[in-house]
């Protein structure tokens, strides 16, 4: 039976991650995302499921605990907030690199540098278009609410071993920090060691005479062999793009203009329609749950009947590279944004439309 | 029904329990509840303050800049919050420290002396729940026995000896709210 609680985005991530079957969290604290490594400290899974949890000593270190454990088979997550998450961009890069399996969570906060604790977005550019060096993606989800925090960390992993790929939970401090009302799924038991070499024939589970050496890397000195490496992550990704896009659509039906938005702007954005639909604006939001991969093909096809789109997103403009991928640069598009920390109001967000877009 | 409040005051008053049993009662009533509170700098200054919403519907934003009810407990509070109450909305403070009152005519104004009440009783850590009986007596949005649900799902059991005293805090706060104006 499915169990109802009052969390935190950041606890409900961790609460569905031990439910999950999660095997290992290595983590490192920074606000505002210190309750996921703190709730799972409190749960102490480590006596209920066997998951391990761990303050690494550093967040480089964390990362590097998750190769690890993704080498083995193991279902093993990290999480962290923006500067933190930029440590651990080596790691993710390797990880991509070797195909392996993880899920990372990023409750974003504003920057550069170590900037503000407060919620942002600007972590856009770096979890979807890469963050790490080489031709590599991550899988990002964005959560709008406290329920999908949790949805997310069950579907992050089955993603991750589907692909054999790292996922992101591209998360903000509003999110995280906010309580809702959120339904946990069963306890899912852990794999066992017979499972993880059926389900991961490739994991480091020592070696039997019956195969050869598993080999986990990201290194190949062989150019040619290296660019096959290359193209065969390409086509993955395709793939990923193909069959793995997620997007809601609200009050879009009889739309003349919609908001492209996601997480805790999307939730602003959703009151922004309220208060137009009373103006007699005929408005609507498109959401994407997955950043990469990004939903192109429904946000093109839903735009052949609109007048307008303006992109919200709390950052310099950074989504609406892909909205202009996806609609074609001639197409009524403008972003409206607050930075560094400020989350913006829906009466602004409206206003915004009606200045840039309408009368635009 | 929506309905959206803030509640505003110094960290160490109860501002964000309160809210978090409000919106627990508001779960035992099988509404749609979010509960977003200040964190970082703002809080570590010493005033705290948390935005809950309780709604029969599906919550939009959890994050706003006009409030059905503002439930105030400090000055800085009151400074910041008095003009973000919707016309025809409610405020309810408590005067204790309070040096500039409200001042607005299009809104319900409610005090409630809950500091001395809880000074008087000898309880002072039930000084947010005489608060919140006294927002229940003004809008009684959640029943009393959702209330009391809510606290047990939100204190640890070992607290759970301290229910009675909540639940008479409550009632007191209901008895001593006073109406200050009639919104225009």
């Amino acid at each position: 039976m499915k169990e109802l609680r009052l969390m935190k985005g950041n606890e409900a991530v961790a609460e569905a991650a031990i439910r999950a079957g999660a095997d290992g969290y290595f983590g490192y604290p920074i606000t505002p995302q210190s309750e996921v490594l703190e709730y799972l400290m409190t749960e102490k899974p480590y006596e209920k499921t066997g998951m391990v949890v761990l303050q690494a000593e550093s967040e480089i270190a964390a990362i590097n605990m998750v190769y690890g454990g993704a080498s083995c088979g193991k279902k093993v997550m990290t999480s962290s907030s923006s500067p933190g998450i930029s440590l651990k961009q080596e790691g993710l890069s390797y990880i991509a690199g070797a195909e392996l399996p993880c899920l990372v969570v990023n409750v974003v906060r504003g920057g550069p540098g170590l900037g503000t604790i407060q919620p942002s977005q600007s972590d856009y550019f770096q979890a979807t278009k890469g963050g790490g060096h080489g031709d590599y993606r991550l899988i990002v989800l964005a959560p709008a609410s406290v329920q999908e925090m949790a949805d997310f960390a069950k579907l992050g992993f089955e993603l991750a071993f589907k692909y054999r790929n790292p996922v992101m939970i591209l998360s903000d401090g509003a999110i995280g920090q906010m309580m809702e009302k959120v339904e946990l799924e069963e306890q899912k038991p852990r794999w066992t060691d017979e499972e993880i070499v059926e389900i991961s024939p490739w994991a480091t589970t020592g070696k039997t005479p019956d195969r050869e050496r598993n080999i986990i890397t990201s290194l190949d000195l062989d150019s040619h062999r290296h660019e096959k490496h290359n193209e065969k992550l390409q086509a993955k990704y395709k793939k990923i793009q193909e069959n793995e896009v997620r997007y809601e659509k609200i009050h879009c039906d009889d739309a003349e203009y919609i908001f492209v938005a996601y997480g805790t702007s999307a939730r602003i954005c959703q009151k922004s329609i309220e208060l137009g639909r009373k103006k007699g604006i005929k408005i609507g939001l498109f959401r994407p749950i997955t950043l990469f991969p990004y939903p192109s093909n429904a946000l093109r096809e839903l735009s052949q009947g609109l007048k307008g789109i303006l992109s919200v997103e709390m950052n310099a403009g950074q989504m609406i590279e892909d909205i202009k991928l996806s609609v074609g640069t001639t197409f009524n598009v403008e972003h409206f944004g607050r930075m560094g920390g400020v989350i913006p109001t829906p009466n602004e967000v409206l206003e915004a439309l009606e200045q840039k877009i309408i009368g635009g | 029904m929506t309905e959206e409040i803030i509640i505003a005051g110094f960290g160490g008053q109860g501002v964000l329990s309160m809210g978090k049993i409000l919106a627990y009662s508001g779960m035992m009533q099988e509404q749609a509840v979010s509960w977003m509170p200040s964190y970082g700098p703002e809080m570590r200054g010493g005033t705290a303050n948390v935005t809950v919403i309780l709604s029969d519907g599906r919550i939009s934003s959890p994050i706003l800049v006009e409030y059905d009810t503002a439930i105030i407990l400090n000055q800085q509070s009151m400074d910041k919050f008095e003009h973000a109450i919707k016309p025809g909305g409610l405020l309810l403070y408590d005067p204790n420290g309070i040096i500039k009152h409200p001042q607005r005519k299009d809104i319900n104004i409610y005090s409630i002396e809950a500091n001395e009440e809880a000074a008087k009783l000898g309880l002072s850590k039930i000084f947010n729940m005489i608060v919140l009986g006294g927002f229940l007596k003004i809008k009684p949005i959640v029943k009393l026995e959702n209330v009391i649900l809510g606290l047990k799902k939100s204190l640890p059991e070992r607290y759970h000896h301290m229910i009675p005293d909540n639940e008479k805090a409550i009632t007191r706060g209901m008895e001593i709210v006073v109406e200050k104006n009639v919104a225009n």
